[in-house]
């Protein structure tokens, strides 16, 4: 597999890797994929009041281009309102990182992973919302 | 020149050793005859390496020469073995018994057989050692059972089976049996006599020979073994594999066996104590990390571990070299190694080796199969422990199944969002 230098420097240097805090009620945490499936992507977006994102941070367990995936979405999604995070399609990803076909699942969950963050910000917030979450929300009642 | 690195994937092949490729060179110059030839010294000369290649073949598995035919590669040995024992024993019976973990080469041809309606197959399970159980064996035998075929090591876990039992039985019952012997060949010993193997597949490109040359071991007495070709032509190989002969391919394949029948002992044992020096150097370090295949009947050289929460393409993307291309200079070494990761795979499925011990799809996601061989030396052990255990370290710090386990969640039971 060959990979695009892009890819090689987001696994090499992956950009805001971590955690914030899950119980903040400006933080919204996404959490896509499964083991058994190859890939796990935890998104986390702390975002203001006025809906503009002013932090997001990641880790994902799965290959190369799936940490590249979201290591790239995080700093995607810095200074960007909540509508335009939603409007970030998965064909900008593939296209930025030249993912091949194989790996365009990589895209697509950290699509996911950016709707289902704000899912759980919203649903913070009490806006209703018809994503489910459930991994966000079993790892955020421990 | 470009770094290609440290080698450590002897499963999938090995190096040319300098000594094989020295014998085999004036094979592609002066002694260029066609080992057919029966009407001049070009020939005579070529047929003479070619004999040679035959008994050094031979000995190394305790065959007589005249028992060996030579194939392009075990591909093509498995499916001679066992489409060729199906076709010519159709009227004796047509079912054949194997097990789950076998190579490609065994199982598709298995089930091709199986869709042609030309043979019914029962796929042994095994143990969460990679062994299969005797007693199933025996059970599964009927008296339409024509063939049982069983490697000897297995690729992916190194895990090595019971073959003098399983040929004694097989022996006792009248069945004839196959092994694949790709990866246990010049490692483990081998004497089809008193193991009572009636086929045996093996290739040069496992034991430092070429690639493009193996053979396959069809007993001539004892019982005598018969077989329908796959190729016809001009009635090479006593008529059981058509096509002129190989000649510089054998003259490798034979000195290649030659070595490792003489080194064998002395190998082995140096290569089981780098395996035993890599095994502890990593569990001595890290955490969550888990043996695959049997911790003593395994080949060596092979030494296959799940590295839990670390997906195994990321992980050998951080040692193969593919970053430090971008990073020139950095010092570092790529490290050849591979994995049952399905991202590695063209089916984009984790390995079916794997699955078949036991081993659920989230570890068998994080596996790594490091094949040591020949060449491996002390220094790269323990080069090898220290990249590894930092990547591993490294990547777990990027990943959100370590951070969870780690605040005390069971990952077993969080619902999980599927694709």
């Amino acid at each position: 597999m060959a990979y695009s230098d892009k890819v090689l420097d987001h696994y090499a240097n992956p950009r805001n890797v971590g955690a914030l805090p899950k119980d903040d009620p400006n933080v919204g945490t996404g959490i896509v994929g499964a083991p058994e499936c190859g890939d796990v992507m935890k998104l986390q977006l702390r975002i203001r009041d006025d809906g503009v994102v002013e932090d997001a941070k990641f880790k994902t367990f799965g290959c190369g281009s799936a940490i590249a995936s979201s290591s790239y979405v995080t700093e995607l999604v810095k200074g960007k309102t909540v509508d335009e995070v939603l409007a970030i399609k998965n064909t900008h990803i593939v296209q930025e990182l030249s993912l091949p076909p194989v790996k365009i699942h990589c895209s697509v969950l950290a699509e996911d992973g950016i709707k289902a963050a704000i899912a759980d910000w919203k649903r913070k917030r009490g806006e209703a919302t018809a994503q489910p979450a459930a991994a966000s929300e079993a790892a955020a009642a421990k | 020149m470009e770094m290609r690195g440290i080698y450590m994937d002897n499963h999938a092949t090995t190096p040319v050793d300098p000594r094989v490729l020295e014998a085999m060179l004036p094979y592609f110059g002066d002694v260029f005859g066609n080992a057919a030839s029966r009407s001049h010294a070009f020939g005579w000369a070529a047929e003479r390496a070619v004999e040679t290649g035959r008994e050094q073949v031979a000995r190394l598995i305790g065959a007589r020469a005249k028992d060996i035919i030579f194939t392009s590669g075990a591909t093509e040995s498995n499916n001679l073995a066992i489409r060729g024992v199906v076709e010519f024993y159709k009227d004796k019976g047509n079912h054949v018994i194997t097990q789950v973990t076998e190579h490609k080469a065994v199982l598709d041809t298995c089930r091709a057989l199986e869709r042609e309606g030309r043979a019914r197959v029962t796929y042994l399970p095994v143990d969460r050692y990679g062994q299969i159980d005797l007693d199933q064996l025996r059970d599964a035998i009927t008296d339409q059972t024509v063939l049982v075929s069983i490697m000897y090591a297995n690729n992916e876990i190194g895990t090595v089976q019971p073959i003098a039992e399983i040929g004694r039985l097989c022996r006792e019952r009248g069945v004839l049996f196959h092994t694949d012997a790709v990866q246990g060949a010049g490692k483990l010993p081998i004497d089809v006599e008193a193991m009572c193997i009636d086929l045996l597949s093996i290739t040069a490109h496992k034991i430092y020979g070429p690639k493009g040359i193996g053979a396959l071991y069809v007993r001539s007495r004892g019982p005598r073994v018969r077989l329908t070709p796959l190729i016809y032509g001009g009635g090479h190989e006593r008529g059981m594999r058509s096509g002129t002969l190989n000649v510089p391919g054998i003259v490798g394949f034979g000195r290649a066996c030659e070595i490792a029948g003489a080194s064998m002992a002395e190998e082995s044992a140096r290569i089981l104590a780098l395996r035993q020096r890599l095994q502890d150097g990593i569990f001595g370090q890290l955490d969550e990390v888990y043996l695959n295949g049997h911790p003593q009947h395994r080949l060596p050289g092979n030494l296959n571990v799940s590295f839990a929460f670390v997906e195994g393409e990321s992980l050998l993307m951080g040692l193969n070299g593919s970053v430090n291309a971008i990073a020139a200079g950095s010092g570092v070494v790529p490290v050849a190694v591979s994995s049952g990761s399905a991202c590695t795979s063209a089916t984009l499925e984790p390995s079916y080796v794997l699955k078949a011990l036991g081993v659920g799809d989230d570890l068998a996601h994080t596996s790594i199969r490091f094949g040591l061989g020949r060449f491996n030396t002390v220094e790269e052990v323990d080069y090898v422990i220290d990249r590894v255990v930092g990547e591993v370290r490294r990547l777990r710090e990027l990943s959100p199944l370590y951070e969870m386990v780690k605040e005390g969640i069971d990952l077993k039971t969080v619902a999980w969002q599927r694709e």
